[in-house]
């Protein structure tokens, strides 16, 4: 760079000054902006919001919501399923292989999930697209805060924080219809006839989106939010990350569209402050990789077309990697951290889809009689009781058979007619093994009983149990 | 009620406490940093590392420190109204025990109807209401089955109560007297009295009275002089038994300790003395009403066994 275009960094010496620690919020404006990323996230937030919204509504079964967490009674219904307490694991797996993808995509492309999914950016975006439409954009919104409490400013304001109010109410709603059936929920809200903890989360997540979106906006994502810091840590020198290109266009000044930069001996930055403008977080993005850039993109699009309106080539601020921008290494997107996570990821999602498939909706509980070893009936067999819990997790009846094995001539023993459970019923059954003192090996002896349904094979269960005798004369 | 002699610790435990809560407040007041004042730079520990190196001692947040006094108010206010000095009641004189007594009659209160209505019907007509027998099979399960068994069969030592053979009397109002009261048997030891021969010669009289094979009929005519003898008395000069004692029958082949040979020796040479605990205080009459009726269902369903 020549002398003339070098910028002269002010030198104080150092102890003079202390640093103001405490750093006062200055309300951010972000400003409309159109373009292929602003177009991606709208699309991602119709996709994210139509789910939530629309998801609790869709019924599965007879008068069954197809996803409904029912707490009171410890069953999750999804879709074709109900998973029971007992079926936990399937949600351990599950945040694995979310936090497995988290990793990998970070580490493809950086913050993903913070400027397209993160529900924080999503019901943001909703309320900045309100507050756009009722107050204007960014120099008006800017000229209605400034300006004293007229009738424009009251209308405009209260007309906004009204309709925020009560998009954040139909979102506290839709959040508990997951947890109560949300048909039942709407007929009884109108009336103000929903039980006390319904109502108290409804106004809770009401209050929690209003307060989230309309006011704390980027606070959440710059002091509140842990991804923000530990996200950074999964990149690497490989990471698609959203740049400014420093090298082609510093030094920044504004000029002429007709003029020519280089003659002048400039970069292609004109400094026109429009993506610190359109910036969600309030940051200037020139200054480098930022842990408060949430990678929406928006700084993108409105530079790139700047950029066209310059006629320059766009993508001044694109995505690119650390090792492009050194000039050191070309783009690497498939690389071990990336195919090892890949892999994993792929393990561990056919293993989830497979192991779901294979669910038997039946489970057999075996609990022992321990008020004594065993007993002797009065023929001289020795006689072990037990009371078998069977569930039933199906969303159908079902008949069962009993047997036990594992020791010879093993006899089961039941009153009591055949074994019959309702459509997700829990039954008792007690049951009494009966076993020659002579066949028994050892004082304790490993049984099995099987629990079989009539109509249909696949419901199939094999649990182990003991049997205790008298000790073994030798 | 002043759970030790001396006041000592009474004093022990108040007085420290409430002089910590004090010196906490005061503790609170010295370490805190003034407000610093726009134009003032911020203080430094005064500790200098590695010649250049200092510590900033901001001020800790206002709404921070607010929360440490907020405690102290707390806990001060709730070791006025609840018990933690000492022997002090607190002045809303809550207690363990009065809170065990109200969710005790909250729950009589709430329960109470249905075990009234229970308690008012004779044993015979609850044994046929499938209602109050599942309502007394889970207090059965709750109550009787770690002695008894889950299914009711007993276990050596604890009567078999599915069966038609009772010790005391297995009419109604006798279960129930044996559950509200409990029993406690007296089999005395012989084995003094008889020694080992005769013993065992009792023994196989015993037996053969059940219809057990028997090896020796000389031993099984002297034990029968010596169960004339001696064990009448209870037995019942049959060997019927007799319910007013507890004293088995033994002509039925139903053992409450065992039938083999040795188990009886050692019955009657160590006696038994068996206890079925009292239930009165413990459940209440409501509760054992339908224990009773769920007992006596037992050996009254549609299948009886011996």
């Amino acid at each position: 760079m020549s002398a003339k275009s070098q910028r002269v960094i002010p030198v104080v010496a150092a102890g003079a000054i202390e640093p103001e620690l405490y750093a006062k919020r200055e309300q951010v404006y972000p400003r409309e902006v159109h373009g292929v990323f602003a177009r991606w996230r709208l699309l991602m937030v119709a996709l994210t919001l139509g789910i939530y919204y629309g998801l609790p509504w869709i019924n599965w079964g007879e008068g069954r919501q197809a996803f409904l967490i029912d707490l009171p009674g410890r069953k999750f219904n999804l879709f074709f399923w109900t998973f029971w307490p007992q079926d936990l694991f399937y949600l351990t797996a599950i945040l694995i292989i979310s936090a497995l993808s988290l990793f990998l995509f970070t580490a493809v492309a950086g913050r993903l999930w913070c400027g397209y999914t993160c529900p924080q950016t999503v019901w943001t975006e909703v309320f900045l697209w309100i507050e756009r439409r009722i107050e204007g954009d960014r120099p008006r919104q800017i000229r209605l805060a400034a300006s004293p409490w007229n009738a424009e400013r009251i209308f405009k304001k209260g007309a906004k924080h009204f309709v925020w109010m009560a998009f954040a109410g139909w979102t506290g709603f839709t959040f508990v219809g997951y947890f109560t059936p949300i048909h039942e929920l709407a007929a009884a809200v109108p009336t103000v006839a929903a039980g006390p903890w319904e109502t108290f989360w409804i106004l809770f997540y009401s209050l929690a989106t209003y307060g989230n979106a309309g006011f704390l906006r980027e606070q959440v994502c710059i002091y509140m939010c842990p991804y923000a810091r530990f996200q950074s840590v999964m990149f690497d020198r490989d990471t698609l990350v959203i740049s400014y290109d420093g090298a082609r266009g510093e030094p920044r000044a504004a000029r002429r569209r007709t003029e020519d930069p280089k003659a002048r001996g400039l970069g292609d930055c004109i400094d026109c402050t429009l993506c610190v403008q359109v910036c969600p977080t309030g940051i200037d993005i020139r200054d480098g990789l930022q842990y408060q850039c949430i990678a929406c993109g928006a700084c993108i699009d409105v530079c790139d077309t700047v950029m066209e309106k310059m006629n320059y080539p766009k993508g001044l601020i694109r995505y690119t990697t650390q090792n492009e921008l050194d000039g050191a290494k070309p783009r690497r997107i498939v690389r071990p951290r990336v195919l090892v996570y890949s892999a994993i990821l792929g393990m561990l999602t056919v293993a989830l889809i497979v192991a779901v498939l294979l669910r038997v909706p039946l489970q057999l509980d075996v609990i022992r009689d321990r008020n004594s070893l065993y007993r002797e009936t009065p023929e001289g067999l020795i006689e072990n009781v037990y009371t078998l819990k069977i569930l039933n997790m199906d969303a159908r009846a079902h008949r069962f058979t009993l047997r036990a094995e594992g020791i010879e001539d093993l006899r089961l023993v039941r009153d009591g007619a055949s074994i019959a459970a309702g459509a997700g019923e829990v039954i008792e059954v007690p049951v009494r093994l009966q076993a020659e003192e002579d066949e028994l090996e050892h004082r304790s002896s490993r049984v099995q009983f099987i629990l079989q349904s009539e109509d249909d094979s696949r419901l199939r269960v094999r649990e182990q149990a003991r049997f205790l005798g008298p000790e073994r004369e030798r | 009620m002043a759970d030790f002699t001396s006041s000592f610790w009474n004093w022990f435990i108040a007085v420290p406490t409430v002089i910590g809560i004090l010196v906490l407040f005061w503790l609170n007041r010295k370490m805190t940093t003034p407000r610093r004042g726009r134009q003032e730079t911020t203080k430094t520990t005064g500790h200098v590392w590695d010649e250049d190196l200092r510590e900033l001692n901001n001020p800790l947040p206002r709404w921070w420190l607010n929360m440490f006094y907020i405690t102290l108010v707390f806990g001060l206010a709730y070791l006025v109204l609840y018990p933690g000095l000492g022997t002090f009641a607190g002045m809303l004189r809550w207690s363990q025990q009065d809170q065990y007594e109200r969710e005790l009659a909250a729950a009589n209160q709430r329960y109470g109807e249905l075990y009234e209505k229970y308690l008012r019907e004779q044993l015979t007509v609850l044994a046929a209401n499938p209602d109050a027998v599942k309502t007394g099979e889970r207090l059965f399960v709750n109550y009787c089955a770690s002695c008894h068994g889950s299914d009711a069969r007993g276990a050596p030592g604890y009567p078999n109560l599915r069966d038609g053979d009772w010790l005391w009397g297995g009419d109604p109002q006798a279960i129930e007297f044996t559950i509200l009261n409990g029993r406690q048997a007296a089999m005395p030891a012989w084995g003094q009295v008889l020694g080992q021969d005769g013993v065992a010669n009792v023994a196989e009289y015993v037996l053969s009275l059940s219809g057990k094979r028997t090896v020796n009929e000389s031993a099984v005519a002297e034990g029968k002089a010596k169960f004339q003898q001696l064990c009448v008395a209870c037995h019942g000069p049959e060997g019927k038994g007799n319910s007013a004692l507890g004293a088995p029958n033994l002509t039925d082949d139903v053992w409450l300790y065992g039938g083999s040979q040795r188990v009886v020796m050692e019955t009657i040479e160590r006696g038994r003395s068996g206890r079925m605990p009292a239930h009165e205080d413990f459940l209440g009459e409501a509760k054992v009403h339908l224990l009773a009726a769920y007992v006596y269902s037992l050996s009254h369903g549609k299948t009886v066994e011996k």
